[in-house]
């Protein structure tokens, strides 16, 4: 049975909540531009690495579904992509929405944002080539191979071309990162803690996910 | 390596006996082509110009590679299943697929270039953006077609899941032939090479890990 912790719950509600009243609370450096929208570290970012952290579990668990073709584990990879996506479109909108207030609109033709649209349409996909299998062990193999083929091509993608040509975004293209913009401490007791935190809540998404798709298999 | 070049000619020779297949891809390139000359008469950006060249080219590509699996009757495929391993299956395929292409490609640019004249400052690299653009569409499209051929042989769905996978190929390529009219430095060039090379390596590795576990589904 797929468990997670009653401490990692209760600790995911606590920081959770902590991120979310901290981080429009605290005290934040007053910088040209950037104003109060810096507080979007604490959600924009922190949604990207939990996205990033939930992909990598499920290009695992798709690894680990070709070695033992068991089913769970099948399973666990695609819920671990669904539960992605939820942190993935988060990302996005509250990206899309800081962008309009600092960079003047809400998409620009940028690599950084460019390779996250065409992440979230990959594992479009991916749910796509689920929905046209009946036979799950097809299935399993198949949407295995599309999800570890996906996910390089992917790495390729964010972490290869956005160095390869000029980026508005933070981080990119002599942009300074998030700790150039004097990250200070106080900034740091709630981003790392947002993190742990969105990352665990994204864990209990995928335990509640597959234990009614247990609980489905069941009542067939 | 015996088995690789028997699956090549087979190949060859199920086309060459059905030539309506890829002679079907040919003509919805060059309809496709045609009505781009139709509607646009003239292009002066060299940016719009590669663009357009590669939109067109990844569509036939689709149609050319999904109607090449149409060919492959499930009894076909199990007798294969007894001769030859998957590696060399899908070695031979991406082989095979690349091949076709690059043909199709050629021919593309042949028209295209009737139609839209330009002028290009670096043949050789030109070319080779031509090229490795198309062997890294045959090779990614192979892997593919099979998955979409598990699922019902659909063309909407291999474009489904093609279009997010080969956006990168497709934005080195633009890049590297956008420059190579423009006429670019070499030395800021060849980091776009390598990373198309890098980008068919990766791919073709991946496709000969990853092949053997779709091979018997």
């Amino acid at each position: 049975m797929i468990r997670l912790h009653p401490v990692f719950k209760i600790s995911a509600i606590v920081l959770v909540f902590y991120a979310l009243i901290a981080g429009l609370l605290i005290e934040v450096p007053a910088l040209d531009i950037l104003n109060e929208s810096i507080r979007n570290l604490f959600f924009h970012v922190t949604s990207w690495f939990a996205m990033v952290f939930l992909f990598i579990l499920s290009f695992i668990f798709s690894i680990k579904h070709l070695n033992s073709g068991k089913e769970i584990d099948d399973l666990l990879a695609r819920s671990f992509v669904q539960s992605g996506m939820i942190f993935g479109l988060a990302g996005l909108v509250t990206g899309m929405l800081w962008a309009r207030y600092t960079w003047g609109a809400f998409w620009v033709p940028d690599p950084k944002l460019n390779g996250s649209a065409i992440a979230l349409l990959a594992y479009l996909a991916y749910g796509v080539l689920r929905n046209s299998f009946a036979d799950p062990m097809q299935r399993g193999k198949v949407s295995a191979v599309y999800n570890i083929f996906a996910f390089v091509m992917m790495l390729l993608f964010i972490f290869i071309l956005p160095r390869m040509t000029d980026s508005l975004h933070p981080g990119n293209g002599g942009n300074p990162a998030f700790s150039g913009y004097d990250l200070d401490s106080t900034m740091r007791m709630v981003f790392y803690p947002a993190i742990i935190g969105w990352i665990l809540l994204g864990l209990w998404i995928t335990e509640i996910n597959v234990r009614i798709d247990l609980l489905k298999e069941k009542l067939l | 390596m015996l088995n690789l070049k028997t699956i090549l000619l087979k190949e060859f020779k199920s086309d060459f006996r059905n030539p309506y297949i890829l002679g079907g891809a040919a003509l919805f390139l060059v309809s496709s082509l045609f009505v781009c000359y139709i509607t646009i008469k003239r292009i002066s950006s060299p940016s719009l110009w590669v663009a357009l060249y590669w939109i067109i080219v990844l569509f036939a590509s689709f149609n050319a590679v999904a109607k090449s699996f149409i060919n492959e009757s499930r009894t076909r495929m199990l007798y294969l299943y007894t001769l030859v391993s998957p590696v060399q299956f899908i070695i031979a395929k991406s082989i095979y697929h690349s091949l076709v292409m690059i043909i199709l490609t050629l021919l593309a640019l042949v028209i295209y270039s009737t139609f839209f004249s330009i002028a290009i400052d670096d043949l050789p690299l030109f070319y080779a953006s031509v090229l490795l653009g198309s062997t890294g569409l045959g090779i990614i499209l192979s892997l593919l077609s099979t998955m979409a051929s598990k699922a019902g042989n659909n063309l909407t769905l291999l474009a489904i899941l093609g279009l997010p996978i080969l956006l990168p190929l497709i934005m080195v390529s633009t890049t590297l032939m956008k420059n190579a009219i423009d006429g670019i430095d070499l030395s800021i060039q060849l980091k776009y090479l390598f990373v198309l090379i890098g980008l068919n390596v990766v791919s073709f590795t991946l496709s000969i890990i990853l092949f053997p576990y779709l091979w018997r589904e």
